[in-house]
């Protein structure tokens, strides 16, 4: 019966999005308030909805009610609780349920902030929501229902891929889908603004919050995947500029361009067409990704069961939306007035080259993850695109624009000085170089680029924390001054400076992975390895038995030097429901470095066994979360500015001018 | 062009921004853009990697010393393990062989009769010297470039046979 429910709801919510898709733009072509407001309701409705919906498909697989084909696919009694809750998006149907979901949950929560929102953009948006969420929701009910029933029902389930069943698939979907679907919400925006042809800096402050949620939702989604990655699979590995990896990081990447510019538009009222053309490309880049990822037209290490057919009608979304809305774009966008002139020195104009340098980026990204598809449909050669063309391309973009961007970050709105912008950040840089050269000299012979990233990576952390300080030490004497001047920045200064110096952490940590040092060997029990710092010696390998799964633990005392650390474990395990292997590294934090053990297979009475030593490698994820800390920061930020808009801006703009 | 005009010019050069500025953001946007290009195609030469089955290696005539991929299934009974962490098997597309040796560790999902992509040098004479064999995450899982080495000679049975979830 629940099942049925959700069913039903699901279907239902798709008529309710096609009422909230045309209902408000007939409002707005005849000027008719009441019907532009049917949006609202339509799209609380859809939300409450597609709640039951995925509530029924949640109680199916929480009480492992086996005749639902999707729960007998993907769930087995005998897993614990949490894992037979995540099991519900660790599939194709469930997933595109939990996208819906979030979908759904934007549209609902746009209608409810009714007070910010001019509305006439508010019915424009949520009518283009609504016609998103149409064309999903479709795509679910008719190839990727997951309320199918199984006559008669299996009485035990197929489980769940062992891969999957880990806390990752709790936390690293639901934020990666936050991040992805919340651009669809700019997008909206983008196209609520070319349906009116008006857009200024209103529109801005309205889809800043948006894009800020989004972002740091993807930041952390993104992240949390890669460390996921890292310790499951088990190869030390935490970026492989894998197919589907590429596919979240282009959003990410036009995402923090779309953020960079919407404050230009914001504060300046200028880069308007650039904006909304960046606002429809970045969620046409993760509707792209949708479709990397679930149709399997590229290979890839992150592959879960994908369906070609689903792949094509995916394509027909994609070529729907990102056509539709290009099409719109270059038909009305010649209407939106031209915006303010700004000087070629001064912030808005970093901003332009940081939006340049990360289009530039972005594109470097595509080209090396779409090329092999192009090449194999052009010529039938199949081709890989791994590391090497994208240290080789991506990595020379960005790097300029790391350098910069410091300085951008300290010049003043309208007029800046570069000169004073270089000599505000010339301490920074010093004590950034001379830490490099150190290091060079430090570690002769070792990597030469290693040294230069951590120097880069500390200049971005300095640059940001003395552009701070710089703010709230200037013209303030004294302890209660300085810490009321902290207290008087707006947020989003230090919410940019918090994601800066993010990025510089991670910049570090992803550098000094080239110190990282790996051993392998087979030993047996009372036997030591080394890798760079540590030593472990495996004391004794046990069977052991899990709920869903038989292990075969080995035990491990970890050393540095000569100095007892800790004691860890790895095992391999055999899940019984799919005869499925999986490895479960052991993995100790020393600091911000780690040692990484794990296992291969058992020979000549032995144990093959991996170790790394990963130096500084939590830096990598601590500088992401760093990062979505400061666009969380920014985000409080608005509620400030939305209670006095006109106060707040120029205050905000006025601020860097020092 | 003396200094004297350059520095009337100021003005007249303040006035006309709009047109200039656009200017000059599109040729800094062009430079940064032929120079991704630029890059792109560099490292198009160097850095991309082809994937091959064991017949087109003999077919293609690829010459020993390519770094490329290597796909097909694992020949029965071809896995010899050790010394130490080595490894040594088959790879084959049901009408060539190509023999690979390996220094590591196995992805938990290799196994004999499964598909198998490789990445390394081929040495020449039917030999491949693998640096990573790539793992997957789902065992019914073929990767597509595998499935379509094994249809074009015509070995193809499905996705990976028996593992493959069954439908009502």
């Amino acid at each position: 019966m629940i099942v049925e429910i959700g069913h039903y709801a699901l279907a239902l919510a798709l008529g309710v999005s096609v009422i909230q898709a045309l209902v408000p733009l007939w409002g707005l072509s005849r000027q008719d308030r009441a019907l532009a407001a049917v949006g609202t309701s339509a799209a609380l409705i859809g939300f409450a909805l597609v709640a039951l919906s995925f509530a029924a498909l949640v109680a199916s697989y929480v009480r492992s009610d086996f005749s639902v084909a999707n729960v007998f696919e993907n769930s087995h009694s005998a897993q614990p609780l949490l894992y037979k809750f995540t099991s519900v998006w660790g599939n194709h149907e469930g997933s595109l349920l939990l996208w819906v979901l979030i979908l759904t949950l934007f549209g609902a929560l746009v209608a409810l902030s009714h007070r910010s929102l001019p509305p006439r953009l508010r019915a424009g948006a949520l009518a283009a929501q609504g016609l998103v969420a149409a064309a999903f929701l479709a795509f679910t009910l008719f190839t990727s229902n997951p309320f199918r029933r199984l006559s008669p029902a299996p009485a035990e389930g197929q489980d769940l891929n062992p891969i999957l069943q880990d806390l990752g698939l709790a936390i690293h979907p639901p934020l990666l889908y936050i991040g992805y679907v919340g651009f669809s919400m700019t997008y909206a925006f983008a196209v609520a603004a070319l349906i009116d042809g008006r857009i200024d800096a209103m529109w801005a402050r309205a889809v800043r919050p948006w894009t800020l949620l989004a972002w740091t939702f993807l930041t952390l989604g993104i992240a949390m995947g890669s460390y996921w990655a890292y310790y499951e699979l088990g190869w030390g590995g935490w970026w492989f500029w894998d197919p589907v990896e590429n596919a979240s990081f282009m959003p990410w990447l036009a995402g923090t361009a779309l953020i960079h510019s919407t404050v230009v538009m914001e504060k300046r009222d200028a880069l308007k067409v650039w904006t909304i053309l960046l606002a429809i490309l970045t969620f046409s880049l993760s509707l792209l990704g949708t479709f990397v990822v679930r149709s399997g037209v590229l290979t890839s290490v992150h592959s879960f069961a994908t369906d070609p057919a689903r792949g094509l009608f995916i394509l027909l979304i994609l070529v729907f939306f990102v056509g539709g809305s290009l099409a719109l774009f270059a038909w009305r966008a010649p209407l939106l007035r031209q915006g303010g002139l700004f000087a070629p020195v001064s912030r808005e104009s970093a901003l332009v080259v940081n939006n340049i340098f990360l289009a530039t980026a972005c594109a470097t990204v595509f080209v090396g993850t779409l090329y092999p598809l192009a090449l194999e449909m052009l010529t039938g050669d199949k081709i890989s695109v791994g590391a090497p063309f994208f240290n080789a391309t991506f990595v020379p973009v960005v790097v300029p624009l790391l350098l910069l961007l410091p300085i951008g970050q300290s010049l003043a709105w309208k007029r800046g000085d570069l000169l004073g912008a270089a000599q505000r950040n010339a301490a920074a840089f010093a004590i950034a170089a001379v830490a490099a050269l150190a290091l060079i000299a430090f570690t002769r012979g070792g990597p030469v680029l290693a040294p230069l990233g951590v120097g880069l990576g500390l200049f971005l952390v300095l640059g940001a924390g003395f552009d701070l300080a710089e703010r709230v030490v200037a013209r303030a004497s004294g302890w209660p001054a300085m810490l009321s001047r902290a207290r008087g920045l707006p947020r989003s200064a230090w919410g940019t400076a918090l994601a800066h110096a993010g990025i510089g952490l991670s910049i570090i940590g992803i550098a000094a992975a080239a110190w990282s040092s790996e051993a392998i060997a087979v030993l047996k029990p009372g036997e030591r390895l080394t890798a760079g710092r540590y030593t472990v010696v495996l004391e004794s390998v046990l069977p052991r038995t899990g709920p869903n799964f038989r292990a075969e633990v080995a035990r491990f005392q970890l050393f540095s030097g000569d100095r007892e650390l800790a004691p860890l474990e790895a095992s391999k395990r055999v899940y019984t429901a799919r005869a499925m292997p999986t490895t479960e590294a052991g993995i100790h934090t020393d600091w911000l470095s780690q040692a990484y053990v794990s296992l291969g297979e058992g020979q000549d009475g032995g144990l093959a066994v991996r170790l790394y030593d990963k130096p500084l490698i939590l830096l990598i994820w601590i500088g992401a979360i760093v990062m979505a800390f400061g666009g969380a920061l920014s985000l409080t930020d608005r509620r400030f500015r939305l209670a006095a808009p006109r106060r707040a801006a120029p205050a905000a703009a006025a601020q860097p001018a020092e | 062009m003396t200094a004297a005009q350059t520095t009337r010019q100021w003005p007249a050069k303040r006035r006309m921004t709009r047109k200039q500025r656009r200017l000059s953001m599109i040729a800094a946007a062009g430079a940064v853009l032929a120079l991704a290009a630029g890059l792109v195609l560099f490292a198009m030469r160097d850095s991309i990697v082809f994937f091959y089955g064991p017949t087109e290696i003999a077919e293609k005539g690829v010459a020993p010393g390519t770094r490329m991929r290597l796909g097909g299934l694992v020949e029965t009974g071809s896995v010899q393990r050790g010394p130490g962490q080595r490894v040594a098997f088959a790879v084959t597309d049901g009408r060539s062989t190509v023999k690979v040796s390996y220094d590591g560790l196995l992805p938990d999902l290799f196994r004999e009769g499964q598909g198998v992509v490789t990445e390394g040098i081929f040495e020449g004479a039917g030999r491949f010297k693998a640096d990573s064999v790539l793992a997957k995450h789902d065992e019914t899982y073929m990767p597509r470039e595998v499935a379509d080495t094994l249809k074009k000679q015509g070995h193809w049975q499905g996705e990976a046979g028996a593992a493959a979830p069954a439908k009502p």
